[in-house]
């Protein structure tokens, strides 16, 4: 009896659509996301994460209507954000069916907001997502989806957050999001050592592989990854064989 | 009759009124005392603060005919802090009195673990029990939770373990508990709920 490791779909949707940023193209469509869900659902992810990246407000105010339609698909937990600046904003994606709560930009411009929505929802509803680059000395967090550097250490940015009621780390590294050379174990490392929380690693998965090492090397608790399910190249039922013949806890979903 | 959700005013009611409605019971939610005085089984669902319940409870005035269902043999099933809720006291808020359904008192989980415990994890059947009829025996449930009911001091019929062995699933005489979340643990889950649904008739 040991807790399962958890496998993570990401989907990041634009107006109501999710969508995968892909380079020299911009954003392409990748469907549904009530579809998705489901089919995620059935395939045994173990929790999802939708992130909000619309640049519009009518784009924003579909997010919601999304989130309504994809908690009707799903009897799984279900984690979203993107762009949360106030506690009333994080009671709407709550209430509009999500379980928890993602934020990141403005949790660093205010850290208050994560003692705001750990005292109003529990701890458990809040996940504080941390964008990491390496830099010289160490890491250093990230805003603005990996566009401002603020001299941040994200360990201690992690624990402070903690400290403030954060439930759950969700751990980016920039330097891999997207390169398919698979997580940044060392960071993961870091981070999971300095908090008492679980920590989700972001950012790299290409091979299975990947995730093996992420939660023997890495120490994570939990592994994220976008376009690599929505591409069907790998199952996550698959996934989860391969990690389970290897002695990572899985949940097998029969 | 119908099965009434109590609404405490924080809770995550849309899921557990979704996952009850699929298995075609017949639900509404309790925001007055009448609701639950008029009730064929009463759900407690929760998640936050354990002084927020308790005082959402009391401010709604809903903690009296709570007792009063309880007394009279009314099914109940509590579902994460609706479970802790039950309980005499929680560590969580230290002098704030819980339902008092049940003796003992809820305890943080140690620190030599990860808190919350989150994610999907397992159960020791101790006891057999109705709520867990035709679940498999090392069937995931998905948890969200700092503080549990030690299992040796709860009237447990399957204990969970996280830096300590915990009360997963309570039940005594029309009192059903359980300390994850079943309506977002997939379809066994779903069979936790069918099975609190079939059992009232």
């Amino acid at each position: 009896m040991t807790l399962a490791r958890r496998i993570i779909p990401c989907l990041d949707v634009d107006a109501g659509r999710v969508v995968k940023g892909v380079e020299f193209e911009g954003l392409r469509d990748m469907g549904d996301p009530a579809e998705l869900a489901a089919r995620y659902n059935r395939e045994g992810a173990d929790e999802l994460v939708f992130l909000d990246i619309s640049a519009t407000n009518e784009g924003r105010a579909t997010f919601l209507e999304t989130i309504r339609r994809v908690a009707q698909q799903l009897n799984i937990p279900l984690t979203a954000g993107g762009g949360i600046r106030t506690m009333e904003q994080g009671r709407a994606v709550l209430r509009a069916g999500a379980d928890k709560v993602t934020v990141n930009t403005a949790a660093i411009q205010r850290p208050d907001l994560i003692s705001e929505l750990a005292q109003q929802f529990g701890a458990q509803a809040v996940v504080l997502s941390i964008d990491v680059k390496r830099n010289g000395k160490g890491w250093e967090a990230y805003t603005r989806g990996g566009r401002d550097a603020t001299g941040i250490d994200a360990e201690q940015w992690a624990r402070e957050a903690v400290r403030r009621g954060a439930g759950e780390i969700l751990l980016t590294s920039i330097d891999r999001d997207g390169t398919c050379t698979g997580f940044d174990c060392e960071l993961t490392a870091t981070i999971a050592r300095a908090v008492s929380v679980p920590v989700i690693a972001s950012g790299g998965a290409s091979t299975f592989q990947d995730f093996l090492d992420v939660f023997q090397d890495g120490r994570a608790d939990a592994a994220l990854a976008a376009s690599i399910f929505h591409q069907e190249t790998h199952s996550i039922a698959s996934l989860k064989q391969f990690l389970a013949e290897r002695g990572i806890p899985v949940r097998l979903s029969k | 009759m119908k099965i009434s959700i109590v609404d405490y005013g924080a809770g995550n009611l849309p899921s557990v009124e979704r996952a009850l409605g699929k298995l075609g019971a017949d639900t509404q939610l309790a925001t007055a005392p009448e609701h639950i005085e008029a009730a064929k089984a009463i759900v407690l669902p929760g998640v936050g603060h354990f002084s927020a319940f308790v005082n959402g409870l009391r401010e709604r005035n809903l903690d009296r005919p709570l007792r009063a269902a309880f007394d009279a043999g009314v099914p109940i099933l509590g579902i994460c802090l609706g479970l802790q809720a039950m309980f005499a006291a929680s560590e969580e808020a230290p002098g704030e009195p819980g339902l008092g359904f049940l003796q003992g008192e809820v305890r943080a989980l140690p620190s030599n673990v990860k808190s919350p415990h989150i994610g999907w994890n397992q159960l020791r059947r101790m006891r057999s029990s109705e709520l867990l009829r035709d679940v498999p025996d090392d069937a995931y449930f998905y948890f969200a939770h700092s503080f549990a009911a030690p299992a040796e001091t709860a009237p447990t019929v399957a204990a969970c373990d996280h830096g300590m062995p915990f009360a997963a699933v309570v039940e005594q005489r029309n009192l059903l508990a359980v300390q994850f979340h079943p309506e977002k643990s997939g379809e066994v889950g779903a069979q936790v709920l069918r099975n609190f649904v079939e059992a009232l008739g």
